[in-house]
């Protein structure tokens, strides 16, 4: 089997794992980062949503033989001390139910503050639009996306 | 391990048990305890351990799909414990007897456990009290306890409930101990982060699908590819050559492969050669409802509600409304694919899984592998969602049955098409509704209705307030499985009864709100037979919500709509504002006007209703399951698409009716009046009635 060193969360990890195996479950069963989650495993949740290169990317639909030597950040990287401020404003607005598609909004909502620090409702609708929540949690994340905004301005 | 039990230490007042919950009360069954991990720590009873560094660790009793008891609950007891809630730790208790009913399901792990998890906190505050007492050598009656101390009031002398822990562990249990008066409540009604938030939004494990396990292998399992087909042969040869693959096991109707990594044991699966055999009928979603349409003019149902003379309503009307309404079978699609760790060796059994019945998890494993009950345990994380999916146990037991067959520790993971193509649906259901309207209004109301399974039902509102009432159901029999799916029964009834009320109003041109409330007062004066609802409390809610809505004044471009249902002991009412914007419609805001008596955790009641908002808005609009010879036709997401936040409200406005009383069920109730409130928003937008669902599908 194929061995892959890849730059995850700032670090170098190797997985041994078939070429086509998907970075979700490298992630997954070979890293222990649990974290970034398994929903549809066709690009149609946004639960297994991680960094790659700073863009959002579905890690069920990428091959860990496609990944190279590009940077992944999954919900455990995002910060290293868990007050991104999306956490920290994700916790403060209570949005979460299950809680399962949570990492994954949290990363798409990071791509977007980060290319767009102050969305509109729109500009959100737009971003997020690949993020499922069962639970129905949109009303909360729409606010505390404009609150993580607010925080980082405030910095 | 029967943990060696002295006698002080037990409580014996059985006599508690209250709101028909089993808390026969063992309450303190369980000698004081040291747990090496904090320094020393002490069981109260069996829902609150102090540790002597002052550690409060509460249990919840039932599991957590994210309907927030795993909060909630242990709310109920920190509030009488009168400890400082941010230093509370809170774990999920494990499955056992004394701790009662431990299921998820109708809306009832806080409504089954207020005032026994109130009389917990209160009892174990009691016994702390008493310990500063004797410490001091005071009074008891001259302490109180507040936030996590005891103060000696004269003095001004001060123990924690840390100190304290060890003493009050032997102190003797209180056979009534005094509830707070509820004005003195500090954290009930008050808003609370989900215990988890942090965990959550930092990636932390916490489900079930986030098992790993010293050895522990990964399974997948290839099922019926449609119901009515069963197992007849396997070829496993080039299953078995993938790297990876350790095992193939042949189950009674299925093939699991179990293999190192999930992905080896997905490819695994890929590579089966299996034949099926169709051995019952393979049914088709058309069949059903044409089926349905003749059960509905043909059939004879007998009737679950028969008041007055319908027949001689209708006829001596001046116009007869005659109405179908039609919803599909839908699939849960939990966010959190069903999966289940098992450990079945020697003659016991470690089960750790997303289930909403752990109990009927472990006896159901019993039975099928011939382990005695309390050689199993049964451990359930926090959920990633539920609806009713997990109450069958069926991932439970299988993981169980393959990790016997391969002695070893295993996870067994579903996909999504597993998932959605293996599910207990929500029925497909139909109904026929009649009504009689003359110069005096609505007189006479005939609801008829049909589904795969039990027929539907009941005598709800408006039963009640009308002289000629008739209910029936009828069941259509199918080799489809069907289940819970959130707010069973009412999910479907609400719509089409909610719906055709708003065809009754039109006709009759009556304000929608004005004349339910017209129904509710005759209901309420003069009530015709058995009420099954209060109809003061419906009438709490729509009160409200028009308040809140301001019904009556439409802002410009809005299209509104109205319904309301009582279901699980709560009564919603809501109001649907909706604008046409390129031919579709967008929600733009919802208020929703919510009566469950006492609120516990306001942040996670309110994100509940929210939740239950989007829910009925979600399944109205856009997917449906559709059996195609006996196969499910849609397999993931792309298929049977749920809301996205572009369809979601742009605002949500949720209140409670205040009120003194025990709380009642949340997690389901605010869902039921979604659909009609939609449905009716919809015709005044278009002028068309929305009766079938989905409405995408026709909205075009
Ligand atoms: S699991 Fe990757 S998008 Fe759903
Ligand atoms: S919080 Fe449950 S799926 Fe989003």
């Amino acid at each position: 089997m194929p061995k892959y060193t890849l730059s995850v969360n700032g670090n170098l990890l190797s997985a041994e794992a078939d070429a086509d195996t998907l970075l979700l479950w490298v992630l997954r069963d070979h890293l222990n980062l649990v974290g970034t989650k398994f929903g549809c495993g066709m690009a149609q949740c946004g639960a297994c949503t991680v960094h790659v290169d700073g863009q959002a990317a579905r890690s069920c639909v990428l091959p860990v033989s496609g990944v190279g030597t590009r940077k992944i950040v999954t919900i455990e990287g995002l910060s290293s001390t868990g007050d991104h401020p999306l956490q920290q404003a994700w916790e403060e607005l209570d949005v979460a139910q299950c809680g399962y598609c949570q990492s994954g909004q949290i990363m798409s909502a990071a791509v977007l503050l980060k290319e767009n620090p102050h969305p509109s409702d729109e500009d959100i609708d737009n971003a997020m639009g690949g993020n499922i929540c069962r639970c129905g949690t949109f009303v909360r994340i729409r606010k505390a996306i404009h609150l993580a905004a607010k925080k980082n301005k405030a910095k | 391990m029967k943990p060696t039990i002295s006698r002080r230490h037990f409580l014996k007042v059985s006599g508690i048990s209250t709101g028909g919950m089993l808390l026969s009360f063992s309450f303190l069954n369980q000698a004081v305890k040291a747990d090496t991990a904090v320094d020393s720590s002490f069981d109260l009873n069996m829902f609150i351990r102090i540790g002597s560094d002052n550690t409060i660790v509460l249990l919840a009793p039932n599991p957590e799909i994210g309907q927030g008891v795993k909060t909630s609950l242990p709310v109920i007891v920190a509030e009488e414990l009168a400890v400082d809630w941010r230093k509370v730790k809170v774990e999920l208790a494990p499955l056992d007897a004394k701790f009662g009913r431990q299921t998820a399901g109708g809306s009832g792990s806080v409504r089954g456990r207020f005032t026994a998890l109130r009389t917990a906190g209160a009892t174990a505050r009691e016994m702390l009290v008493a310990a500063a007492a004797q410490t001091w050598n005071v009074p008891a009656t001259e302490c109180i306890a507040d936030n996590g101390e005891v103060l000696h009031k004269p003095s001004g002398k001060k123990l924690t409930y840390g100190e304290l822990a060890s003493k009050a562990a032997t102190m003797p249990v209180p056979s009534s101990p005094a509830l707070k008066a509820t004005k003195d409540f500090k954290l009930i009604g008050t808003r609370i982060t989900d215990v988890d938030a942090h965990k959550i939004t930092t990636g932390k494990p916490l489900y079930g699908i986030d098992t790993r396990r010293e050895g522990m292998l990964f399974a997948m399992v290839a099922r019926p590819p449609a119901y009515g087909k069963t197992l007849a042969s396997v070829d496993d040869t080039a299953a078995r050559k993938v790297s990876g693959v350790k095992h193939v096991i042949k189950l009674k109707n299925s093939v699991a492969v179990v293999a190192a990594s999930t992905w080896a044991a997905k490819k695994g699966r890929e590579a089966l050669v299996i034949r099926w055999n169709a051995t019952e009928k393979l049914e088709n979603s058309a069949e059903h409802f044409a089926a349905f349409k003749e059960m509905l003019d043909k059939g004879a149902p007998s009737a679950a509600r028969n008041d007055g003379d319908v027949q001689a309503a209708m006829q001596s009307a001046s116009k007869v409304l005659d109405v179908t309404y039609e919803l599909p079978a839908l699939s849960h699609g939990q966010m959190e694919p069903l999966n289940f760790f098992a450990d079945v060796q020697n003659g016991k059994a470690e089960l750790y899984g997303p289930t909403q019945v752990p109990g009927q998890v472990r006896n159901e494993v019993s039975k099928a592998l011939g382990i005695p009950e309390k050689n199993i345990t049964v451990g359930v994380p926090r959920q990633g969602g539920g609806f009713g999916r997990k109450l069958m146990s069926d991932n439970g037991l299988e993981a169980a049955l393959i990790s016997a067959a391969v002695q070893s520790p295993v996870q067994v993971q579903w996909t999504r098409e597993d998932d959605m193509q293996n599910d207990f649906y929500r029925p497909a259901e139909m109904y026929r509704y009649r009504a009689a309207l003359t110069e005096d209004g609505l007189t006479g109301w005939h609801q008829s209705g049909v589904g795969i399974g039990g027929g539907p039902r009941g005598d709800s509102y408006v039963a009640g307030a009308l002289a000629n009432y008739r209910s029936e159901g009828q069941g259509l029999k199918s080799n489809t499985p069907t289940g819970w799916w959130r707010a069973p029964g009412a999910n479907t009834l609400a719509f089409a009864a909610e719906s055709f009320l708003d065809e009754v109003c039109s006709a009759l041109k009556k304000d929608p709100v004005a004349y339910r409330l017209q129904l509710l007062a005759k209901a309420k004066t003069d009530p015709v037979g058995r009420l099954g609802y209060d109809p003061e409390k419906y009438k709490s809610v729509i009160d409200l919500v028009a308040k809140m809505s301001n019904w009556g004044a439409t802002p410009d471009g809005i299209h509104r709509g109205f319904a309301t249902w009582f279901s699980f002991g709560s009564y919603a009412a809501q109001v649907v504002d909706l604008k046409m914007i390129g031919g579709k419609p967008k929600v733009m805001k919802v208020y929703c006007a919510v009566n469950c008596s006492r609120v516990i955790n306001l942040s996670g009641a309110e994100n509940q209703v929210e939740g239950a908002i989007v829910d009925g808005i979600c399944h109205a609009m856009f997917p449906k399951i559709t059996f195609v010879d006996g196969a499910v036709a849609e397999s993931n997401f792309h298929a049977y698409r749920f809301l996205r936040i572009n369809d979601a409200p742009l605002a949500i406005d949720v209140k409670f009716v205040q009120s003194d009383e025990a709380p009642t069920g949340l997690g389901e109730p605010g869902l039921p009046p979604v659909a009609p409130a939609l449905a009716n928003a919809l015709f005044s937008a278009t002028g068309k009635r929305f009766r079938k669902m989905p409405f995408a599908e026709y909205l075009a």
